[in-house]
């Protein structure tokens, strides 16, 4: 199980003639991704890594019945990108590209409204089904299939996270990247509420930063919606007031979206939020200790 | 990207937003004459830093002569102005705006902002001008009035109206008032504002509605589709790392304290910072090398870490997931060779082509610490600093 992708998902490269997106098209198959087609306007009727390349995403989904997107077109068309996806009735987008302006999405979203298509990011790292399907740039070798479902706004935090899950021996259902950005497609509690609904996940971890208060309504929901334990992490507890933290989304401005904030919201929820980056996994495992589900979360 | 008052009214006039005349001025004798030049009785002399709170600083003065107007040009011109957005260093004035006066009637509080909840541009509005709106906000919340606007349609002619009527807008001027904030918009569309911000908008006594201030900033990643705004850029605002940085696209923002820091990803290089304060280490500053990041790159980061004069030691973190681990390990080995490392470096490296990476370390022959976490290598970069 896991949310979002699984092993029977059918995947296309958007850009995928790219250098960044040869290299990630390599890792997804041999991941074992079911990779079916790729897009690069121009470049329809070759092929790369024994995948055919299609001119648009239309084609491609009618050639190949894909269902799913990952694009890794270069910021100045990546809102483009997105929409062709949307426009070709894909259940899921996930964009990988950083920096497009932030003008751009607020069009995108608009353009969503009604539209079948999930967005996840822009500006993440994918999303991960354990042992299953890997569609985006983490890596695969960290991941071990299990109970444990992750979801964060930063990508590397999420390869942390991860990392430390597994040589805990708690392996994963699936890690859900959101991305950084001020405007993105799908958000915690999006994710949050998918896996509160997959059976194989049993606890969550959920990973934050500075900026927005996006946090703080995805612990109001917890609060009040979730079934299974969530621990959670803020990054940015020493981050200096108005400036912005690499992600265009990380910034502390008006008094609004400290880190203390969110955890103070999170603690008040019910989420234990871990001391410091290096011990996500131990504070899951004395949560899931006190809640007697720590046997049925170890895997290995 | 942050832009001066002068500059950020330029736009506006050429968006047709009502600003008053006015000139930027390097030098006493510029500002002497631009006011010459503007001929009204009164003339505002203004520092033009990239920091709010200029006025209460005594940065901006009213005079109402061409005497005076010297004797305030004299007086700012090579201050360094301390406000609450500046820090205690304090930034120094190398650039006036002289403006004409206006009979101000009342001050009003217009200003564009991204809205992350709805993802959408709203605009906001308020009769309580000439205070910072976050103070406002606190104080008396329900004097703000908040339009959302759709992407699509744009701000319509109902939202402006309804805002110019909830902020109690003389209503003769109502339609000046539409007309300001409808313009206003389409400056912030279509030059990728992330900040619109008029503080005060004022009503004058002949009847006019104009922007006092302006500020302007604009969304990063959309400078490339705005070489005009590129050209406002003005290096002496900015840090010279951050800007030394900017040219290798390097996340970079220089800190107070004594450990450099190395990091992909902007989550991580945050945590980074804070795993170090929890050790009680102080780190120097923070610095995402990106996604794309080339060996060259990597070297030039190392450049910028130790041009900082404070820096005792640096930490290297690294979980590489599109970034591979290899290209930063070569780019450690470059950065040491070209340098000379004289202070101790801790490495962690963790991810996509990990075994390569930390072979390139291993056979480089390099003092460096390796780490197996990264609270590991935050405590042990502590203990070398000292």
């Amino acid at each position: 199980m896991g949310v979002f992708i699984n092993k029977d998902t059918k995947v296309i490269v958007q850009g995928i003639t790219g250098s960044t997106a040869l290299f990630h098209t390599k890792q997804m198959l041999e991941y074992g991704t079911k990779i079916v087609a790729g897009v690069t306007p121009g470049k329809g009727g070759t092929e790369v890594e024994g995948v055919p390349v299609f001119n648009t995403v239309e084609q491609a989904v009618k050639e190949t019945g894909a269902t799913a997107s990952v694009i890794y077109v270069p910021a100045p068309f990546a809102a483009d990108a997105i929409m062709e996806a949307a426009d070709a009735e894909l259940d899921l987008a996930i964009c990988i590209t950083e920096h497009i302006p932030v003008l751009d999405m607020v069009k995108v979203k608009r353009y969503l409204e009604g539209k079948k298509t999930r967005l996840i990011g822009p500006n993440c790292p994918g999303v991960i089904t354990a042992d299953e399907c890997k569609i985006g740039i983490m890596p695969g070798y960290i991941h071990t299939k299990g109970h444990v479902g992750v979801v964060s706004r930063s990508g590397t935090l999420t390869y942390e996270a991860v990392h430390q899950l597994t040589q805990a021996g708690l392996g994963q259902t699936s890690a859900v990247g959101i991305g950084g950005d001020p405007v993105n497609g799908t958000n915690f509690i999006d994710v949050l509420k998918a896996f509160n609904e997959d059976p194989e996940t049993y606890a969550v971890i959920m990973i934050g930063e500075i900026g927005g208060t996006a946090e703080e309504e995805a612990a109001e929901w917890v609060k009040a919606n979730m079934t299974k334990p969530v621990v959670g992490f803020i990054g940015g507890r020493t981050a200096p007031p108005g400036k912005r933290m690499g992600h265009a989304g990380a910034i502390i401005s008006g008094g609004k979206g400290t880190a203390d904030e969110k955890i103070r919201v999170m603690n008040e929820c019910g989420i234990q939020v871990a001391e410091t980056p290096s011990v996500m996994g131990e504070t899951l495992i004395s949560v899931l200790k006190e809640k007697g589900l720590y046997d049925q979360c170890k895997t290995h | 990207m942050n832009i001066h008052e002068y500059q950020g009214k330029e736009i506006l006039r050429q968006y047709g937003v009502s600003v008053p005349n006015g000139r930027v001025a390097f030098t006493v004798e510029e500002a002497v004459e631009a006011a010459k030049e503007l001929g009204t009785d009164v003339v505002v002399v203004k520092a033009q830093i990239h920091a709010g709170g200029r006025g209460k600083a005594g940065g901006v003065k009213v005079a109402k002569n061409l005497d005076e107007a010297r004797t305030y040009a004299e007086e700012i011109l090579g201050k360094t102005l301390i406000t609450h957005q500046t820090g205690p260093e304090g930034k120094e004035v190398k650039r006036l705006l002289i403006e004409e006066g206006c009979d101000i009637k009342k001050e009003y509080y217009v200003g564009l902002v991204l809205d992350r909840e709805t993802s959408r541009v709203v605009l906001m509005a308020s009769e309580e001008g000439g205070t910072e709106i976050e103070e406002v906000a606190e104080n008396t919340p329900e004097k703000i009035f908040k339009e959302v606007i759709d992407p699509v349609v744009g701000l319509t002619g109902f939202q402006a109206r309804r805002l110019a009527f909830n902020i109690n807008i003389p209503k003769e001027l109502v339609n000046k008032t539409v007309k300001f904030m409808t313009s206003l918009y389409t400056a912030f569309v279509e030059k990728d504002c992330s900040i619109a911000e008029i503080n005060p908008l004022v009503v004058t006594g002949d009847g006019n509605v104009m922007a006092l201030d302006a500020k302007l900033n604009f969304d990063d990643n959309a400078l490339y589709r705005h070489k005009d705004i590129m050209d406002y850029r003005d290096l002496d605002e900015e840090d010279p790392k951050e800007i030394e940085a900017s040219k290798y696209d390097l996340s970079y923002i220089s800190l107070t304290g004594n450990i450099g820091c190395m990091v992909n990803g902007a989550g991580l290089a945050m945590s980074t910072m804070d795993i170090i304060k929890h050790y009680s280490g102080d780190p120097a500053n923070f610095l995402d090398v990106g996604g794309g990041a080339t060996a060259e790159k990597v070297t030039e980061a190392f450049k910028i870490i130790l041009s900082d004069k404070n820096v005792k030691g640096i930490f290297v973190n690294i979980f590489g997931g599109i970034m591979k681990c290899d290209v930063i390990a070569e780019g450690v080995v470059e950065a040491a060779k070209q340098l000379g490392l004289e202070v101790p470096v801790v490495v962690r490296l963790e991810g996509t082509n990990v075994d390569l990476g930390k072979q390139i370390l291993r056979d480089s022959g390099l003092n460096l610490t390796a780490a197996e976490s990264m609270a590991d290598g935050a405590q042990k970069i502590v203990a070398l600093v000292g």
